[in-house]
């Protein structure tokens, strides 16, 4: 769907011009002040990947062995935030969580992302026929809601974080092939593309020199909505029994069965995993909006 | 509530219990009315028809509808070797040296439409499921291979005519599943009762909401006088275990027979205290673990066997059972209430059982080095069903890392799930083949025999002396020769060569609202559930009448 | 105009086409068919001869082009076919479903509207106050929570709350009730699931409304009508408003289509016997024809949400006919 952008507010170029000259803390407080839910958003995510990075040395305990001493703790001193049914210490499966979450809302953003981005460029670049082809089949895909598809693609491929990690990339492809292709389509006509195709330069030289990085800025926003997204839907599916699987830690797979079934007894099973989604959700979405704001001023406090 | 359990079960609980109504259940008299709500753990069922299906989502809310010929003792479900009349007038004897039982039908039984049951409905009805005509689908149809032909001679009488005499037969016959159909319905459409209902049980069909629930009325013209109880069901289906919780919490339904987990159990009689009663009971259901003996290595015997030794089932089994719907109790292949299940002292000598796990898991990283594969690695089928599948498949996963063998749990939903034990496309495969409604040990340890015998089993092996070893016990006529070369048969099936080993069985444990009396808990879900016997107190009973007093026995003998 | 309507309609075929045989193909990729699920989730062993039968009874056994073609030829007839698990027409399966992920559809729009728009527009006239950042959290997080998260927390909230208020413990009713049979029971019913999904709804309607309003807030005529002196209140209503719902408009009808088939995972929250419900339960059964059905429906409401929202604006800007 095509949508009409106003001009750009003219007025906040000379704010940005004043900023260039100011020193790094300065900057750092200026968008402190400026961005607070982008600056916690950072702050979130820096922590998130922190976490999964250094699991192994900050989880107090091992996140998959089963104790069976120390089974539905509530939390203490010992186990900060509880044990689950299996006697498994919940920081410690959040902390390793971080890092599935990591990984399936990592790889399937970037992988959708940039297969989005091959198939965008070359959709507008060639044009012609192939553009029509990939439009049609990105039009069927894109009919689905994205949690129909990624359900259909896991029962085809089974569990496991690599078949999710599938099954979540192959709905967000046309969605970012979409967003790439309308960008890049707007400077296909631009007189230097013109100029550099009379030069004889290969097409690929012309896609990788001009065209790419002129769609760079709404691709990465476009990822780290993905990411966020990636995280839900895996979620999503692990509470349906279709995604990751036990015992690898994973937030989703922490609010599927067992929590609900002691959601009423122990309720701390269920409440900190959820907050962990929640969390680093939200971080990945304020964090775009932040990188939106940086990478492309003109659309500055949508 | 005078009755109450201990809240979780201990080791204390071996073999059977539970089985006791509510102790002040028995001076009270059994009241009239009241619609009783239960809840069904399961999506709605392909169809209404008990000859084609298998499940209990089928079971639970159309049982009520029909009457079989025989069944097990609706007043002591518990022992599923009594077994009764239900539509018969008494239980006879064979003929023939065991290869002619005939039974004589009570007079004056009405389906709900007002035909009258005659011999030739039941002949009918038994026809259909053990000679299908074609595309019919009956899916208990090989436990009948025994029986020759049914005949109905006269409107009384149903003749079964065996191939060979078994005492595997009267089990069979006593299949909760088969109810008696109307001859003049199936003869016109023998689908007809894939989506109708038409029967002769306590209750009346009232309606089905399409995937949501059915409801059922009393039936006036019963035949077992006196019963029902009460003046209607409503079954409502919901798969997630948190909803049927929820729904006893609140009121809006008084009781899932199948089974709640241990903690569900717990957090309703937390919140509702006094207001919930428990039965519990070993449970005729376990997981049975299979091997893919055509892939390397589980064609060798000292992997299989290390599997099995890594497994701590006397600390695992009590600690599961605190979470899942697993007997505390250690069994093998023959269920641990049986008089056919092996003594403690037998079963420890067997490799995976024994009592001292550090020996035991030594030896288990031995074998793996042995058979050259020390950091064994694979993937293994389990169901995509949180209890207990994913329960148990999760402690294994645990249990097998402690001999450094790294395995990755694959749950899927229930076809891909058969899907691949068929296809051979798996390494180790989590089935649920110990599960019997009617428990006949001698025949159902038949599961673990390979292919060339048993068709279902899934482990691609073929081993000539098992078969032997499985021959000789069953021909032999000694009931305590016959008990050694069971144990004898276990040994070797489940600890020498390991071919299929046995994780844990499962134990039922149903809380349900203590105005609910007069529901006896068995050994498997799909026995007793006809609904006739249960009552309300007041004022759950709405009117709550006395009326007539019971006077027909329910099942005369 | 003309033609690019005619033009705009006739991509909706291929798609509408694509869709389907997607569906048919990946459906039948999934490992195990419907008869094995039917005969063997009892646990009981399932002969090949009872396979075979079920198979012939279902068309199984038909050749898949053979299959596929007739599927096909149904479609163009309307005809959905019978659901492999039940037996019963798809269109009655899914008739049944409908009116209840429907309700619940409508009730999270509306609620979601009512929260959303003026939350948005206070949020966008001040800008940068700590009311906004208050709208802004709390419409992120709604994005960032898990439904069925939320669903639950619900359900164990009331439970308690009710028990602590009343002594009497209550829920949502277990089975749905229509509307006009018993309206109080029926409203209790789509109650919680409405709010859980609203509040998420809600975010997503919040965030689009804020950010249309500031960009129309900084358009000439605003200006022009602060500069008339023009009271602010007349400013917002008359001219801000109305010139910011287009986009909110239009993502309150993408919502809405992606809700028809996006209840997936709240509707097994609370066991409603929804569409949702019924596509999982499809999928999981292998029900081939009943998935198809249901996932063509929530296609086709999407993609003609989409010709619909594409059209108005055509209709409104003339400048996209030609783009």
């Amino acid at each position: 769907m095509t949508m009409v952008t106003p001009n750009p507010a003219l007025s906040r170029a000379s704010e940005e011009a004043q900023e260039i000259r100011r020193p790094f803390s300065a900057k750092v407080f200026g968008f402190i002040r400026r961005q607070p839910l982008g600056t916690v958003g950072i702050v979130i995510v820096v922590v998130i990947t922190l976490a999964g990075i250094g699991a192994n040395w900050i989880a107090p305990y091992n996140p998959i062995s089963d104790h069976f001493s120390a089974m539905l703790q509530p939390p203490s001193w010992q186990h900060l935030l509880g044990t689950d049914q299996f006697g498994r210490d919940i920081l410690s499966r959040i902390i390793f969580g971080a890092r599935t979450a990591l990984i399936v809302g990592l790889s399937s953003a970037t992988i959708g992302g940039l297969s989005g981005l091959v198939l965008g460029v070359a959709s507008a670049y060639f044009g012609g026929r192939l553009d029509l082809l990939i439009q049609r089949v990105l039009d069927i895909v894109m009919a689905f809601p994205l949690i129909i598809m990624a359900l259909v693609i896991v029962s085809v491929f089974g569990t496991g974080v690599d078949n999710v990690i599938i099954a979540i990339t192959i709905p967000l492809i046309p969605r970012c092939a979409r967003v790439v292709r309308s960008s890049a389509l707007s400077i296909r006509e631009v007189p230097y593309i013109d100029a550099a195709r009379a030069c004889g330069f290969s097409h690929a030289r012309i896609i990788l020199r001009h065209m790419v990085p002129n769609v760079v800025a709404p691709f990465l926003i476009m990822v780290t909505a993905f990411v966020g997204q990636a995280i839900l839907i895996e979620a999503a599916l692990s509470y349906l029994g279709l995604g990751v699987q036990e015992p690898v830690p994973d937030w989703g797979l922490m609010l599927q069965g067992g929590a609900e079934e002691y959601a009423a007894t122990a309720p701390w099973i269920a409440i900190f995993p959820g907050l962990a989604i929640m969390l680093a959700v939200f971080g990945a979405n304020v964090f775009g909006d932040a990188l939106r704001d940086v990478l492309d001023p003109r659309l500055r406090d949508r | 509530m005078k009755w109450k359990m201990a809240a979780v079960a201990t080791g204390a609980l071996l073999g059977m219990i539970g089985c006791l109504g509510p102790a002040n259940a028995a001076h009270q008299k059994p009241r009239y009315g009241g619609i009783l709500h239960y809840m069904v753990a399961a999506d709605a069922p392909p169809s209404f028809d008990g000859h084609a299906e298998g499940t209990f989502a089928t079971l639970h809310p159309f049982a009520p509808f029909y009457s079989v010929l025989i069944r097990v003792n609706p007043k002591t479900p518990s022992n599923t070797g009594d077994i009764v009349c239900d539509l018969c007038t008494h239980m006879p004897k064979p003929t023939d040296h065991g290869k002619t039982w005939t039974f004589t039908i009570r007079k004056g039984v009405k389906f709900t439409d007002g035909t009258p049951l005659t011999a030739a409905d039941v002949a009918a009805s038994w026809n259909e499921s053990i000679f299908p005509p074609k595309g019919v689908v009956s899916v208990r149809q090989k436990n009948y291979i025994m029986v020759k032909s049914v005949a109905a001679p006269n409107p009384t009488t149903v003749v079964f005519h065996l191939k060979f005499a078994t005492s595997a037969f009267l089990p069979a016959l006593a299949d909760p599943f088969a109810w008696i159909y109307e001859k003049k319905i199936l003869d016109k459409d023998p689908h007809w009762y894939d989506r109708h209902v038409m029967g002769s049980g306590p209750f009346k069909f009232a309606g089905y909401q399409v995937g949501q629930s059915v409801k059922g009325v009393r039936n006036p013209d019963y035949y077992h006088k006196g019963l029902p109880y009460l003046d209607g069901f409503v079954a409502t289906f919901a798969p997630k275990e948190v909803v049927r919780v929820d729904a006893i919490r609140a009121g809006r339904a008084a009781i899932d027979f199948r089974s709640l987990s241990p903690a569900s159990a717990q957090e309703l009689k937390a919140a509702l205290d006094g207001k919930i009663a428990v039965q519990r009971h070993d449970w005729v259901c376990g997981n049975l673990l299979y091997f893919n003996e055509n892939k390397k290595p589980f064609n060798d015997a000292r992997v299989r066997r290390a599997l099995t030794l890594a497994i701590n089932r006397w600390k695992g089994a009590p600690a599961l059972s605190k979470i899942a719907v697993v007997n505390p109790t250690v069994g093998g292949i023959v269920y641990p209430g049986s008089p056919w299940a092996m003594s403690k002292t037998k079963l420890e000598k067997i490799a995976g059982f024994w009592p001292n796990i550090k020996k035991s898991r030594a030896e288990a990283r031995k074998l793996l080095k042995e058979a050259g594969v020390p950091h064994l690695s694979f993937t293994f089928i389990n169901r995509n069903v949180d209890q207990p599948y994913k329960y148990v498949g999760t402690w294994l996963v645990d249990e097998w890392s402690k001999i450094g063998v790294h395995a990755t749990q694959r749950p899927v939903p229930t076809g891909p799930w058969i899907a691949s034990g068929r296809s051979g496309s798996y390494e180790v495969y989590m089935g649920a083949a110990l599960c019997r409604s009617i428990p006949n040990p001698p025949i159902d340890v038949q599961v673990v025999l390979p292919h060339s015998f048993n068709a279902g089993n899934v482990g691609y092996y073929e081993d000539p002396h098992a078969i032997a070893l499985y021959e000789q016990m069953l021909h032999e006529t000694n009931p305590q020769k016959q008990h050694q070369l069971l144990d004898a048969f276990q040994k070797y099936m489940i600890g020498t060569k390991a071919h299929e080993i046995p994780v844990v069985w499962w134990y039922r444990t149903v809380p349900y609202r203590t105005y609910l009396h007069g529901w006896k808990i068995s050994p498997s879900e799909y026995i007793n559930q006809d609904l006739s016997h249960i009552w309300f107190s007041p004022p759950h009973c709405g009117k709550c009448s006395l009326t007539p007093p019971k006077t027909a026995d329910a099942s005369p003998k | 105009m003309y033609r690019y309507l005619v033009k705009r309609l006739l991509l909706v075929i291929p798609t509408l086409f694509g869709a389907a045989a997607l569906v048919f193909f990946l459906m039948r990729l999934i490992p195990g068919d419907v008869c094995l699920v039917r005969l063997g989730a009892g646990g009981a062993t399932v002969t090949a001869q009872a396979l075979h039968t079920c198979h012939v009874k279902l068309g199984l056994d038909k050749p898949l082009w053979l299959q596929f073609v007739l599927f096909i030829w149904g479609l163009f007839h309307f005809n959905l076919g019978i659901s492999l698990w039940s037996g019963y027409p798809v269109s009655y399966e899914i008739a049944t479903r409908f009116p209840i992920t429907l309700e619940i559809a409508i009730f999270a729009t509306v609620l979601s509207i009512m929260i959303a728009v003026p939350a948005g527009t206070i949020s966008a006239i001040k800008q940068n106050s700590w009311t906004d950042f208050f709208v802004r959290t709390f419409a992120i997080s709604g994005i960032a929570m898990p439904s069925f998260w939320l669903g639950i927390m619900t359900l164990i909230g009331v439970l308690n709350l009710s028990q602590y208020l009343t002594g009497r413990e209550w829920m949502p009713p277990i089975s749905y009730i229509p509307l006009l049979q018993h309206p109080l029971e029926n409203l209790s019913a789509v109650f919680l699931p409405a709010i859980t999904v609203g509040y998420q709804f809600s975010a997503v309607v919040m965030r689009m409304t804020r950010s249309a309003m500031l960009e129309v807030l900084r358009e000439d005529y605003i200006r022009t009508a602060r500069a008339k002196g023009l009271i602010e209140r007349i400013i917002i209503n008359r001219h801000a408003l109305k010139n910011s719902m287009l986009p909110v408009v239009t993502v309150i009808g993408i919502q809405f289509a992606f809700l028809i088939g996006g209840l997936v995972v709240t509707e097994q929250v609370f066991n409603i016997n929804g569409l949702g419900r019924l596509l999982v339960e499809a999928v999981q059964n292998e029900d081939y024809t009943l998935t198809q059905g249901i996932v063509l429906l929530v296609v086709t409401v999407f993609i003609l949400t989409n010709l619909i929202i594409d059209i108005v604006y055509a209709w409104l800007d003339p400048r996209i006919r030609y783009a």
